[in-house]
């Protein structure tokens, strides 16, 4: 059986598929997010020097490795489609942004609200939280980059170079942030450092992780959904789409 | 391939010289800015010795900023960028050179005028060569890094600030660095790794920024 | 790991403000983006059902 690898890179057959798929991505997101909360409340212990304001873990590292996921999913998708000249690649890429950029703002601002009870500040310039600043604005650039064009195939072209470029810069940043940190701070303690783990803690934070994984999914694809609507207004299926789902 | 080259700088400088007051305002640019901090953290020398290195390389990275526009726009506007599309030399090649002809002019005058700059801030002597240096490697990588996003927002609404956007979390390594080697310098540690490690920033952005900016050209302009 | 009381649940050890304030934050922008993304989908489809041109 000779697999079709392009079968599905039509967005009038791949939006059907897409629906489906997010249906069940968004039911597995909810049940791995009710069970990872559970994990973290009622089942891992209170941490020795942090009290119950540890319990910010499994919301802030989860989103933080999202944040960092998702750009290098949607630099892949914005690649593919800049090699290939396939539209829904492009179209992933864009429908991922606003997701990860809502990850990498929620892991600054758990980050924020973490380090004010334990270190005393709103804001800490340690070397992870100082990255995910910087991936912000590469989110934003993305996006922004992409509102300012007015042709879609030049935004997704335009936007899979920046990302790119983002991409293989973040380690970059990621290791001169971290140089620059520990140089400035000199002994003192990082958010990077978490309690030491009881293994429910890290069940925890996988299991939301996993939650946040499936929720992204089903995001990205309801979204693509919307931008295959929008930029196949002219054919047939989306018309029929839209007339069908009156 | 290198007649024409030399031919892309040549242009691009006589076009410089002829539109001076381009140049200048970025060197004015720099010098305002980095007399604005003082102004606006108090004259304590102590203070200011601290903050020099940080506060000349962030007023150089805007001021060279400012001038990225300039790199494609007007051959945009003109039609000559069509032709360098179409022209026989690689246009990785054509854009490299455009960004050595616009780093002579925009980078280059904030690397010779910074020391003076740096006095005003009572920035040791012995420390003035590492923190010249630092500017001297990396004024070029953020020319080379600038040009991918001049290229991509290039005839866009709004280029200027979007450019800004753009650029400035890529420029994050090079002002760490190279404000930390001045720094290195100033507190006797020698900046001699910071000063490798932009070395090696700038050949990486040579090696790969002209292709980057280039397929960004092409995208711009179809 | 047993709170003992609802109180002490939601008082979180004295925490309660940064807790719940990540949490709710967590919950309120996922609303948002889901919120978001359905007004999109309802403005495109009456795009496509009126005939207009709409963007991109």
């Amino acid at each position: 059986m000779r697999v079709n690898w392009f079968k599905y890179s039509s967005p009038q057959t791949f939006f059907p598929l897409a629906g489906k798929l997010a249906f069940w991505f968004g039911a597995l997101a909810f049940l791995a997010c009710a069970a990872g909360l559970y994990i973290g409340f009622f089942r891992a212990p209170t941490d020795a020097q942090q009290g119950e304001a540890y319990r910010i873990i499994f919301i802030h590292v989860p989103a933080a490795w999202m944040s960092m996921f998702l750009y290098i999913v949607m630099a892949f998708w914005a690649g593919l489609g800049l090699a290939f000249n396939t539209r829904l690649s492009g179209m992933m890429a864009s429908a991922l942004a606003p997701t990860g950029a809502l990850f990498t703002f929620l892991a600054l601002w758990t980050g924020s609200l973490w380090g004010k009870p334990t270190w005393g500040t709103w804001w800490v310039w340690d070397a992870r939280l100082t990255s995910e600043l910087i991936l912000l604005f590469l989110y934003f650039g993305f996006m922004a980059l992409q509102a300012a064009i007015d042709d879609p195939r030049r935004a997704d072209k335009a936007g899979a170079v920046l990302a790119l470029v983002g991409v293989v810069n973040i380690p970059i940043i990621y290791f001169s942030v971290k140089w620059w940190n520990t140089l400035h701070q000199g002994a003192s303690v990082s958010l990077t450092r978490a309690p030491t783990m009881a293994a429910t803690m890290l069940a925890g934070m996988i299991v939301m992780a996993l939650g946040f994984w499936f929720y992204s999914i089903a995001l990205a694809l309801m979204r693509a959904r919307c931008i295959m609507l929008e930029r196949e207004r002219a054919s047939e299926w989306a018309v029929e789409y839209a007339r069908g789902s009156a | 391939m290198m007649a024409a080259l030399r031919c892309v700088i040549h242009r691009d400088l006589l076009l410089a010289v002829r539109r001076s007051s381009d140049v200048l305002t970025v060197l004015l640019f720099f010098v305002i800015v980095a007399s604005l901090f003082p102004l606006g953290v108090g004259p304590d020398p102590a203070l200011l010795r601290a903050i020099a290195p940080g506060v000349i390389w962030v007023a150089a990275l805007l001021a060279s900023m400012l001038a990225l526009n300039r790199m494609f726009a007007s051959d945009h506007a003109d039609g000559t960028l069509e032709q360098m599309l179409l022209g026989a030399t690689p246009l990785g090649m054509t854009v490299a050179a455009k960004v050595l002809a616009h780093w002579l002019v925009s980078g280059l005058p904030l690397v010779l005028i910074s020391p003076v700059l740096a006095l005003q801030f009572d920035f040791p002597q012995e420390s003035l060569w590492t923190l010249t240096l630092s500017l001297a490697l990396g004024t070029p990588a953020l020319s080379l890094i600038g040009a991918i996003g001049a290229a991509l927002t290039l005839g866009l609404r709004g280029a200027g600030a979007l450019l800004s956007l753009l650029v400035l979390p890529l420029y994050a390594p090079v002002l760490i660095i190279g404000a930390g080697a001045a720094e290195a310098a100033v507190s006797g540690l020698g900046g001699q790794a910071q000063l490798l490690l932009l070395g090696a920033l700038l050949v990486f952005a040579g090696a790969f920024a002209p292709w980057a900016a280039a397929v960004a050209l092409r995208i711009s302009s179809e | 790991m047993s709170w003992g009381s609802w109180d002490n649940f939601l008082a979180m050890g004295g925490y309660a403000f940064y807790v719940w304030g990540s949490y709710l934050a967590a919950l309120g922008l996922v609303i948002a983006e889901i919120a978001l993304l359905a007004l999109r989908k309802r403005s495109v489809l009456g795009r496509l059902r009126a005939g207009r041109p709409g963007n991109r």
